[in-house]
């Protein structure tokens, strides 16, 4: 009804237009036939469609926990375990940060001289940002069935090492392979060295540390 | 108004009937059509995973997710698998457009509200590591607040400072910035050494330093600061600092 009345006067636009416009004598309007035109102006019958794109879900972040052992210079090898927290820049490169610990064995000559003890707190823990990338991609076959997403890649940073109650600025340099056992689901096994300097035994020297893991990280 | 013929409007109530919200439904994923004479699937997000399967041009496609520049799509006949960026910026919207996905630009990064981003470098001598988030009142001007730790082979110390930044020419993919700052410093000694007690001071900055755009959403940023510790002491000490790192921002 509306949209009828709207014609009408709209039709009558131009009329009024020429109207003012010229003062013409009444005799010069001519009445439209309103009724008529309004039946030749065809109305529009599409709805107009509203699109909303749904959002594309990003999975560029991958977080998980890894154990494994870990060989401490002069302190023998023991568990260690920790955490890691990836974000995905391209398809080759990754920024990574990880947080782990373990604890320090006994030297040789602890064991060999009975009760003596070199350290008072034994704890060594590191955290460290680190950019990886992947190369040699590929899958991985298991059986006749099973084919899984895979690729190694490489992986150095720098972080910090607390070894004996003190802060040891710390490189680290690796390599690792990941196995996708699903799309958000990550299989890990790392080999990592972490090298600082430290004057633990007396004098100053570089210790390197290697670290072995296997860790499970989600996609998300 | 024009009267629909009658089988139509008999159909359309049937159909109504039978999937009712058909019309309303907010698809899950979104859809695209295919654009390029082919769209090649591949096994994993990678260039270096095989393509398994081909979807031809017409053909339309849904976009289940994203990792890095790989979409894992899923065809009309529900099989799954991942495309490249460049061959989905050649497939067409429902409303007929070329597909565009919003990953960030330079026109962005003159104009971005918030950066996150990791440095390393030199702090008077020792190794330093910090992190950094800044958020910017204008493309010129912004927050920053940032906690690092050093390394040095005598001590070791968490910094922990706010101040702000100053972007002279943000339109520029690479433009130099000034800081000014404040925050605090907790120093502690190395236990092999003497043990002189730990100590916290107030410190102040000012710095000078660029940030490059890199790509997408990405930047690369230099500083150079210069840091007076207020000590307890009678002097005051005076730390130059060097860093380079990179951020993210959006």
């Amino acid at each position: 009804m509306e949209g009828r009345i709207r014609i009408l006067l709209l039709s009558l636009a131009p009329v009024a237009v020429a109207l003012g416009g010229c003062a013409s004598t009444p005799e010069d309007v001519q009445v439209p036939a309103s009724e008529a035109e309004a039946a030749r102006i065809i109305e529009p019958e599409i709805e107009r469609r509203e699109i909303k794109v749904p959002k594309i879900d990003h999975e560029n972040f991958e977080i998980g926990a890894f154990a494994g052992i870990m060989s401490i210079e002069d302190f023998g090898s023991n568990p260690v375990y920790g955490v890691r927290a990836a974000y995905h820049i391209a398809e080759d490169l990754f920024v990574e940060a990880a947080v782990g610990r373990t604890e320090a064995g006994l030297t040789s000559f602890e064991q060999l001289s009975g009760n003596l003890r070199l350290l008072e707190n034994r704890d060594f823990t590191y955290y460290n940002i680190s950019f990886g990338y992947n190369f040699l991609p590929g899958e991985i076959f298991i059986g006749r069935n099973y084919a899984f997403n895979s690729a190694l890649y490489v992986i150095g940073g720098v972080g910090s090492t607390r070894f004996n109650s003190e802060d040891n600025f710390t490189f680290n340099f690796g390599v690792g392979a990941r196995l996708l056992a699903t799309d958000w689901l990550a299989v890990h096994l790392d080999v990592r060295d972490h090298v600082f300097a430290t004057d633990l035994l007396g004098r100053d020297k570089a210790t390197n540390n290697l670290e072995g893991h296997l860790g499970f990280t989600f996609f998300f | 108004m024009r009267p629909f013929p009658r089988h139509v409007l008999i159909l359309a109530l049937l159909l109504n009937a039978v999937i009712p919200d058909l019309a309303r439904a907010e698809a899950r994923y979104q859809e695209v059509v295919v654009a390029d004479p082919y769209l090649e699937l591949h096994t994993g997000p990678g260039r270096g995973y095989p393509v398994f399967h081909v979807v031809e041009r017409g053909a339309a496609v849904e976009i289940l997710k994203r990792r890095t520049d790989w979409f894992k799509v899923r065809t009309e006949d529900r099989r799954e698998g991942w495309v490249a960026r460049d061959q989905m910026l050649r497939t067409l919207q429902p409303t007929g457009e070329l597909t565009r996905f919003n990953d960030g630009s330079l026109d962005q990064f003159a104009a971005h509200r918030w950066e996150v981003g990791t440095m390393a470098g030199d702090f008077d001598g020792a190794s330093v590591i910090s992190v950094y988030g800044a958020w910017l009142f204008n493309p010129s001007l912004s927050l920053e607040v940032g906690g690092s730790h050093v390394l040095g082979e005598f001590s070791n110390s968490y910094l922990l400072t706010a101040g702000i930044a100053h972007v002279f020419v943000p339109e520029w993919p690479v433009s130099p910035l000034v800081m000014l700052g404040t925050g605090v410093i907790s120093i502690e000694p190395q236990t092999t050494l003497s043990q002189p007690e730990d100590r916290t001071d107030q410190v102040a900055y000012a710095g000078i330093g660029a940030r490059f755009y890199l790509t997408r959403r990405f930047m690369a940023r230099i500083d150079y600061k210069s840091y007076l510790l207020f000590t307890s002491r009678d002097d005051n000490e005076e730390i130059d600092e060097w860093k380079a790192g990179f951020a993210f921002f959006f």
